[in-house]
C-alpha cells in the first residue's frame, strides 16, 4: 500500500536524523569528558601516560594563568551580555531577531573613537580622563540609541503587522545598509582609540586576581549598566509596560499602554546598553572599523539563545558564560587532546556552546520567556 | 445625559455582520447586561466600545465625544476597562504588578525620574503600590498579603477572574465592561461576584455593562437587559418583561418541553 510505504520511508528518516544527533551528541560530550580529565590530571601529575595520551607537549596551566583566561573571559563576556540585552528584549516584545543590533553597537564604538581621538587632539584625554571617559559614553549611548530608535521607526513599525519573517529579513538588509553607510563616511581603514593614561591601564592585584585597569573598568561599568537596566525593567513604571507589552500588546493597550511608544523605549534602551557595550570594546580592543558590529552581533546573538532568549538575566549570564567558555576552553579542554593552534579557535568553541545548548537545552539555559502569542 | 451611547453600530467581518443597527445607551450608574446566544455579536459589541475593532458604520459617544477609531490605550485614559471572557492576565508578572501596570495612564512619571530618584518619582511608585493594594483588597483576603508577589500563573481559576476584575479597576474607569465575569464559577463563588458587583457601583462608582449566560446573576445585579440575536438587538427592558418577551424566549431562553 502506498500510504503504508510512506510512513515507513520518512520513519526510516526520522531514525537516522535522530541517530546522527546522538552521534553529535555522544561525540562532543565524550571530547569535552576526555579533554577534561586529560587537563585534569596533568595538573596533578605531568608525566602520566594518560595525561599525555594525546598531547605529550601539554603540562597543564598554573594557577595564574588561569585566573588570566578566567578575568579574560569575564570581560569578553560582560560585552556579549551587553549587546545581547538588546537582542533579548527585541525579541521578547517583538519575536523577532533585530540582526541589526551588533551594528547598533559598532555605531556606538566608532561615536567613542571620533570623540576620543579628538578629545586627545587637545590633550584633554590625559588632563581629564574621567570626564572625558562620562562624555564618550554618553555621545555613544545617544548615538547608538538614535541609530536603533530610527531603526524601528524606518524599518520595523510598517512591517509590525506583517509574518515574523519579513522583519528579520529586513533587519539583515538594515544590517549591510547601516554597515556601508559608516564605510562610506569615515572609510574602510582601521581606527585606533588612543591609549588609556598609564594610571588606569596599569596593572593592579585585586583578591589575588592580576588584572589589567581596562579589564577592570569594562567589568565595572558593564556590571553598572546591567544593575541599571535590571532597576529599570523590575522596578519602574516603564519596565513593567515594557514586561506587559512583551506578554501581551492588546491587553496592554487596553491597561493604557502606549504600545509603539513601549516598542521605542524598548529599542531605545537596547541601544543604549549596546552603545556602552561599543565604547568598552573599543577602550579594549583599541581598534574599529565599519565591520567591528558582526562578529560580537553575532556572538551576543548566540549569547541570547544560551541563555535563554527573551530572558534578560539569561541574556547577561549567557554572554558571561560563552565569554568564559571560549577564553577558557581552548587551553582545558582543546589543548589536553592535541588539537593544534587552540588559541586560534574561540569562535569555533562559542558556536559549538550553541549547538551544544541546541542540542540539550533548546530553550536555553535559563529557560526562554515568551508570551504565550510568540510560542505559538 | 448618557455616559456611553451608541448609534446604528454596524461591524461586518469579510460580509459577514457580526452587529448592524445596534442603538444602545447607559447611564451614569446603571448596570446594563447583554445576553444572547452564542455568535450574537455581544464580544464584538465589547472589542467595539474598547477600540479593538473599528465599526464599519455607526458612532459611539462617551460622555458626548465620539471614540470611534481611537487606540484601545487612549480609549482606556478616558476611563473605560473591560475583562475578557477567556481570562487574559500577564501570567509571568506577579499579581501586584499585574495591577500596578495597569494605573500606566494614570500616572505621569517618565524613564529619568526613576534614574535619578526623584522625591516626585517615589511618591508616585508609593501610591500606585497603595492604590494597588487598595484595589486588591476589595476581593477580601485572597488576592493580598503573601499572594502578592506570586506570578499571575500560579493562581487558581476563579482567583485569576477577580484579578482580572481587579485590573479592569486599577485603571480607574468611570464605565466597566465585563465578559461573562461569572464563568466557569461554582455557585458560592458566583454568588460571591454577584455581590461584588452590586458593590462596585455603590463602593465605587462604577457603570457597567456586562455580558452573561447566567440568568440568575443577570436578575440579581441588573437595572436592564438588552437581547442580541444574530447581531441585532431583539429585546430591551427590565429582567422580568426580557425574560417573558416570546422573541427573546424563542432564540435564547428556551421554550419548555412541553410546549413543543
Amino acid at each position: 500500500m502506498p500510504t503504508h510505504a510512506i510512513t515507513t520511508k520518512s520513519a526510516r528518516r526520522l531514525v537516522s536524523v535522530d541517530r546522527f544527533l546522538t552521534f553529535i551528541r555522544v561525540f562532543l560530550v565524550s571530547v569535552i569528558v576526555i579533554g577534561l580529565l586529560a587537563f585534569i590530571w596533568q595538573q596533578f601529575d605531568a608525566d602520566n601516560p594518560f595525561a599525555q595520551w594525546r598531547n605529550p607537549g601539554a603540562r597543564g596551566l598554573t594557577g595564574d594563568q588561569f585566573k588570566g583566561l578566567l578575568i579574560s573571559g569575564l570581560s569578553q563576556g560582560s560585552m556579549y551580555g551587553l549587546i545581547a540585552l538588546g537582542y533579548s528584549m527585541v525579541y521578547g516584545v517583538l519575536g523577532f531577531i533585530n540582526f541589526a543590533h551588533g551594528e547598533v553597537f559598532m555605531v556606538g564604538a566608532m561615536t567613542g573613537f571620533i570623540a576620543s581621538d579628538k578629545f586627545q587632539a587637545n590633550g584633554m584625554w590625559e588632563s581629564n580622563f574621567l570626564l572625558c571617559l562620562v562624555l564618550i559614553i554618553v555621545m555613544a549611548v545617544f548615538f547608538s540609541t538614535f541609530t536603533a530608535v530610527v531603526m524601528e521607526r524606518v524599518a520595523y513599525r510598517p512591517l509590525r503587522n506583517s509574518p515574523r519573517l519579513i522583519p528579520l529579513i529586513t533587519s539583515i538588509g538594515v544590517s549591510f545598509f547601516i554597515q556601508n553607510f559608516v564605510l562610506g563616511l569615515f572609510g574602510p581603514s582601521t581606527k585606533s582609540y588612543p591609549r588609556l593614561p598609564e594610571w588606569l591601564a596599569k596593572q593592579r592585584s585585586i583578591l589575588t586576581f592580576e588584572i589589567a585597569g581596562t579589564r577592570l573598568l569594562v567589568l565595572v561599568v558593564a556590571a553598572a549598566s546591567m544593575a541599571g537596566l535590571w532597576y529599570i525593567v523590575e522596578r519602574t513604571k516603564t519596565g513593567k509596560a515594557m514586561r506587559a507589552v512583551a506578554e501581551d500588546k492588546e491587553i496592554a493597550s487596553l491597561m493604557g499602554i502606549d504600545v509603539n511608544r513601549t516598542i521605542v523605549t524598548t529599542f531605545a534602551v537596547g541601544g543604549a546598553m549596546a552603545g556602552v557595550g561599543g565604547i568598552l570594546w573599543g577602550l579594549m580592543f583599541r581598534s574599529v572599523t565599519h565591520m567591528t558590529g558582526f562578529l560580537p552581533g553575532v556572538k551576543a546573538f548566540t549569547a541570547a539563545v544560551v541563555g535563554g532568549i527573551g530572558n534578560l538575566g539569561g541574556a547577561m549570564a549567557g554572554g558571561i558564560s560563552l565569554g568564559s567558555a571560549e577564553s577558557i576552553a581552548p587551553l582545558v579542554i582543546l589543548e589536553p587532546l592535541g588539537v593544534p593552534g587552540v588559541s586560534q579557535l574561540k569562535d569555533a568553541v562559542a558556536f559549538t556552546v550553541l549547538v551544544l545548548v541546541l542540542l540539550f537545552k533548546p530553550s536555553g539555559l535559563f529557560g526562554e520567556r515568551l508570551s504565550s502569542e510568540d510560542r505559538a | 445625559m448618557s455616559l456611553l451611547e451608541i448609534k446604528d453600530l454596524k461591524i461586518t467581518f469579510g460580509g459577514l455582520d457580526a452587529l448592524s443597527g445596534l442603538n444602545f445607551h447607559i447611564d451614569e450608574g446603571e448596570i446594563v447586561s447583554v445576553i444572547g446566544p452564542n455568535g450574537a455579536g455581544k464580544t464584538t459589541f465589547f472589542n467595539a466600545i474598547s477600540g479593538l475593532v473599528t465599526p464599519t458604520e455607526g458612532d459611539i459617544l462617551f460622555e458626548n465625544e465620539s471614540i470611534v477609531g481611537l487606540d484601545p490605550s487612549t480609549v482606556t485614559s478616558l476611563g473605560i476597562a473591560r475583562t475578557f471572557q477567556n481570562v487574559r492576565l500577564f501570567p509571568n508578572m506577579t499579581i501586584l504588578e499585574n495591577v500596578m501596570v495597569a494605573q500606566h495612564c494614570r500616572t505621569s512619571q517618565l524613564i529619568y525620574g526613576a534614574l535619578l530618584q526623584t522625591k516626585a518619582f517615589k511618591r508616585e511608585e508609593r501610591e500606585i503600590r497603595e492604590r494597588a493594594i487598595e484595589v486588591l483588597e476589595f476581593f477580601g483576603h485572597r488576592l493580598v498579603g503573601y499572594r502578592m508577589d506570586q506570578p499571575a500563573f500560579a493562581l487558581s481559576y476563579a482567583n485569576r477572574r477577580r484579578l482580572e476584575i481587579a485590573r479592569a479597576m486599577a485603571t480607574q474607569p468611570r464605565l466597566l465592561l465585563l465578559d461573562e465575569p461569572v464563568a466557569g464559577m461554582n455557585p458560592i463563588e458566583t454568588a460571591e461576584l454577584t455581590a461584588l458587583v452590586g458593590r462596585l457601583r455603590t463602593e465605587w462608582g462604577f457603570t457597567i455593562i456586562m455580558i452573561e449566560h447566567d440568568m440568575k446573576v443577570v436578575r440579581d445585579v441588573s437595572d436592564r437587559v438588552v437581547v442580541l440575536d444574530h447581531g441585532v438587538p431583539i429585546a430591551q427592558g427590565s429582567y422580568d418583561e426580557v425574560s417573558t418577551n416570546p422573541d427573546v424566549v424563542e432564540a435564547y431562553l428556551g421554550r419548555p418541553v412541553e410546549a413543543n
